[in-house]
């Protein structure tokens, strides 16, 4: 039966034209691309993100009291705005190692109560750290650069701390952390340089 | 009897007091030589809870050298019953318990505080 369809399947057409097949397959890869793009995006959300309530207990709540959800200006950073890198690669990439968060979701549930939750926060806020850290903080790039700051309009400290890590060659998670979701324990004592030798690039 | 509604009666809608400000320009003096500094730069968001504290991750040493911070004084590192401690005390561990922000609020009730020097 296989063999039958193989050989089907790479027996040259006799009725169609090779433009028709052609564009017929551009057409098909348009609608799969599409909808394969489509479907993934629908993973890119804060409603799916917080559809957990391993998320929207925990993470979330900590995040609405935040200047990335509410702040003078109105500009929101919703989940995958912060988690999910944007370039097609990059994304595919986070998507894929997110089976690892669906295992721990329906497979070993490890952090659904918020004692669990607690034991594993700096587990998952080191995740993060190495992620920015390896990555000169991409995705507080999609919105903040050095170059695109006045900082004649900034606090004092804020400019000096800008500039000096400016020269530094510092990236924004060496200071910024505990900026979305509350910090774990001795989160300021996390030296960000030893935690990416240990674990290697 | 008036409170702080002022005439307004009870079953009228009072008007909202202005949004004050915190005044991040200056520093502000303090009225007596205890009282606890005022602080003179955003906290928006900061947390201190049994986990992290992060005022004293700028003003508890080492973190304040490389800030240039004020380090908080040493009577924040006397446990309750005297004991100097390598830490700072946890008496003392809720900075906003008694730092507040510096504005430029009115006095909600007309008083006649007069500060230390003043006193004299």
């Amino acid at each position: 039966m296989m063999r039958r369809l193989w050989n089907w399947f790479w027996t040259p057409a006799a009725r169609w034209s090779l433009g028709g097949l052609l564009i017929l397959g551009f057409v098909g890869g348009i609608a799969f691309w599409g909808s394969f793009n489509w479907a993934m995006e629908m993973t890119n959300n804060e409603p799916f993100c917080v559809s957990c309530h391993e998320m929207y207990d925990n993470v979330y709540q900590e995040y609405r009291e935040t200047v990335h959800f509410s702040n003078r200006s109105g500009v929101r950073a919703s989940c995958p705005d912060c988690h999910v890198p944007k370039e097609w690669v990059h994304k595919v990439i986070r998507k894929v190692q997110a089976t690892n968060e669906l295992y721990h979701k329906f497979i070993d549930p490890s952090i659904d109560t918020p004692e669990k939750f607690e034991a594993e926060r700096l587990r998952m806020a080191k995740n993060v750290w190495y992620a920015m850290k390896t990555t000169d903080s991409r995705e507080c790039r999609n919105c903040h650069k050095f170059d695109y700051m006045d900082l004649t309009l900034q606090e004092a400290r804020s400019s000096s701390n800008h500039e000096q890590a400016l020269a530094d060659g510092k990236t924004c998670i060496d200071c910024h952390r505990g900026i979305a979701h509350d910090l774990p324990e001795d989160a300021f004592q996390v030296d960000l340089d030893q935690l990416v030798a240990e674990r290697g690039r | 009897m008036q409170s702080l509604r002022g005439a307004t009666p009870i079953d009228a809608m009072d008007e909202a007091p202005e949004n004050v400000r915190q005044n991040t320009a200056g520093l502000f003096g303090r009225a007596y030589r205890q009282q606890p500094p005022l602080i003179p730069h955003r906290i928006d968001g900061y947390e201190i809870d049994l986990k992290v504290n992060k005022c004293l991750s700028c003003h508890d040493w080492p973190g304040n050298v490389e800030q240039g911070a004020p380090k908080v004084s040493e009577t924040h590192y006397v446990s309750r019953e005297g004991i100097a401690l390598d830490h700072v005390a946890r008496t003392r561990y809720f900075c906003t318990q008694c730092h507040v922000p510096q504005a430029n609020a009115p006095a909600l009730v007309a008083n006649t505080f007069k500060n230390a020097k003043e006193v004299q």
